[in-house]
């Protein structure tokens, strides 16, 4: 039997006239549930439970897992910075897969630096990493990660350094892994070493995310040396001349600076007149401490230009 | 193999083209071409895991589905449509049709497989524009996750030589399910003493180890298979496949088709 034509255009119609109007339907419902029931839930909260439930599928189940944490970590990251799931997320990915090592590397990244760049639950990030340790003995990164949580957020050189030289006696272990078990000694909190674990970063990581969050980091405290070494220039200029700076020009007649002073993305720093020392973009110098424009506010997230 | 079972497998083969079987390449297609494009923009570090992880379950899953589907479908359609009288009026023994049939079977999931490992490869050479030395393993987890499929297909038939579609369908099922918690069955009867223990055991030995065949999230790692847990596993499935079968042609033949 042959179809009817207008059977046919009216059912086509119909479909795609339903097909636009279920669609705005949903979004009005999303609009309604929005934040009054679409909280993050974690309905099954035990990661043993969830490996039996995966039917041996617990591979991709750990993947959906990671996704989730990550989704988690970047929709907090950009809100309300509240991290609560983010450790029970990421046990449960890794109890489902113990060798899924980016869930070590970032998630103890996200869970161990302070607020707004991270969850501030450094504990955790060494009770993460110290899980992945176990399962993955001869992964030297992880002790890298270990050290560099160690170091960098909980101020504990001695730790760190044990970290760095376990891992270092690993068959392939990084260079960078000795020269910082060494450097650990003697140092707490002083910024060669932060320089150099973030050196240590960017030069053993082969994601572009974590090398372009090590480099911000690098020129943040490239910034930061830059802004007190002027300072001090600046306050030497008013001992000897008794009055502040008006511009860079003063200093550099003064035979203080050879030129006028850049930062590390090639912008000239500007000298305000109450004599201080600010970057011109501070958008796209994350991470500083110092330099920034009075009154700036920096981004919830901050844009980290990839290589 | 004899012409008849042959013939009868190269028939349920075609049957199983007809009934649009293969269809489920599309949505095969679909998922793995998704996975790789989107995952690596929602998540971090692991496009290569999801696109084997995901690849392979799928391979898994839409796999036991057919089998199991199309499985308790292979005797009961025949009866229904009465074929199955036309072909006992010939010189075909009732075995034999129980043979050509599972390997009818057996050949189509092995064909809808390869086509699926080819989506897989391809969609892993799309995220790492190369292939490593490791990716051969998930060739080893394919021929483990096809030794599923045709113990899966042999438990199917086994069912359905005695029992309705649909409870030959929650049967079969239960036994995937069961089978995949073999592990934790051994450990259970581990735990228990006496003749409770001996059930236990005798439970978790009968039982198909699924959880042996599944390797997915090992290869999805790279990590080496050993050639001795290959050897293993296929004796093991053809040992268990045989079983089943064997059952399924003493009740088949017990059968009265009348």
């Amino acid at each position: 039997m042959k179809p009817s034509p207008q059977v046919t255009m009216f059912a086509t119609a119909m479909l795609i006239l339903c097909m636009g109007g279920s669609t705005l339907l949903l979004h009005q419902v999303d609009q309604t549930r929005n934040k009054a029931t679409l909280k993050d839930t974690l309905y099954i909260s035990s990661p043993k439970a969830l490996k039996r439930m995966s039917l041996g599928y617990d591979g991709l189940l750990a993947d959906i897992y990671w996704t989730r944490a990550v989704q988690y970590f970047g929709g907090h990251h950009a809100s309300d910075g509240e991290y609560t799931l983010l450790a029970p997320l990421l046990t449960i990915t890794t109890t489902l897969d113990p060798k899924l090592l980016p869930a070590y590397e970032f998630g103890s990244n996200f869970l161990s630096p302070k607020p707004p760049d991270g969850a501030g639950k450094p504990k955790e990030a060494v009770k993460l990493v110290e899980y992945g340790i176990r399962h993955n003995p001869d992964q030297w990164r992880l002790y890298f990660n270990l050290g560099f949580v160690y170091y960098m957020e909980l101020n504990d050189p001695a730790k760190a350094a044990d970290a760095f030289l376990r891992g270092s006696q690993l068959p392939d272990a990084h260079p960078w892994l000795t020269l910082l078990a060494a450097r650990m000694a003697g140092a707490a909190g002083d910024v060669k070493t932060a320089r150099m674990m973030w050196g240590a970063t960017y030069d053993t990581s082969n994601d572009k995310m974590v090398r372009a969050n090590a480099a911000a980091h690098l020129k943040a405290l490239q910034v930061d040396d830059d802004v007190n070494a002027l300072d001090s220039i600046i306050a030497r200029y008013q001992l000897t001349t008794g009055r502040a700076p008006s511009s860079f020009s003063d200093l550099i007649r003064a035979g203080l600076l050879p030129g006028i002073p850049v930062d590390p993305i090639g912008n000239p720093y500007a000298l305000t007149r109450d004599g201080r020392i600010e970057v011109r973009d501070p958008d796209k110098l994350p991470f500083i401490r110092l330099g920034k424009p009075l009154g700036y506010k920096a981004p919830d997230v901050p844009k980290l230009p990839l290589e | 193999m004899s012409p008849r079972i042959f013939n009868i497998a190269s028939n349920t083969f075609r049957e199983a083209v007809r009934d649009r079987v293969l269809y489920n390449l599309i949505a095969f297609a679909l998922l793995m071409s998704g996975a790789a494009i989107f995952v690596g923009q929602i998540s971090i570090g692991i496009e290569r895991l999801v696109v084997i992880n995901l690849g392979l379950t799928a391979v898994s899953l839409f796999g036991i589905v057919i089998a199991i589907f199309i499985g308790i479908a292979l005797v009961s359609k025949e009866i229904d449509r009465r074929t199955l009288y036309t072909i006992l009026s010939r010189p075909v023994r009732r075995w034999e049709f129980i043979a050509g049939k599972f390997l009818g079977l057996a050949g189509t999931l092995t064909v809808n497989t390869a086509f699926m490992a080819l989506g897989v490869f391809a969609a892993l050479f799309y995220v790492s524009h190369k292939f490593e030395q490791s990716d051969v393993w998930i060739l080893v987890a394919l021929y483990f996750i096809i030794l599923q499929f045709v113990i899966v297909t042999a438990l199917a038939l086994l069912f359905s030589s005695f029992s309705s579609p649909l409870l030959s369908a929650v049967f079969a099922f239960s036994l995937f399910v069961i089978g995949s918690f073999a592990e934790d069955l051994r450990g259970f009867a581990a735990m228990t003493h006496g003749p409770q223990g001996w059930l236990a055991t005798a439970a978790a030995y009968v039982v198909p180890n699924f959880s042996a065949l599944n390797i997915i999230s090992s290869v999805a790692h790279g990590e080496a298979v050993a050639g001795r847990l290959i050897l293993y596993n296929t004796a093991y499935a053809l040992t268990y496949v045989l079983m089943a079968l064997c059952g399924s042609v003493l009740i088949f033949e017990r059968r009265n088709l009348k």
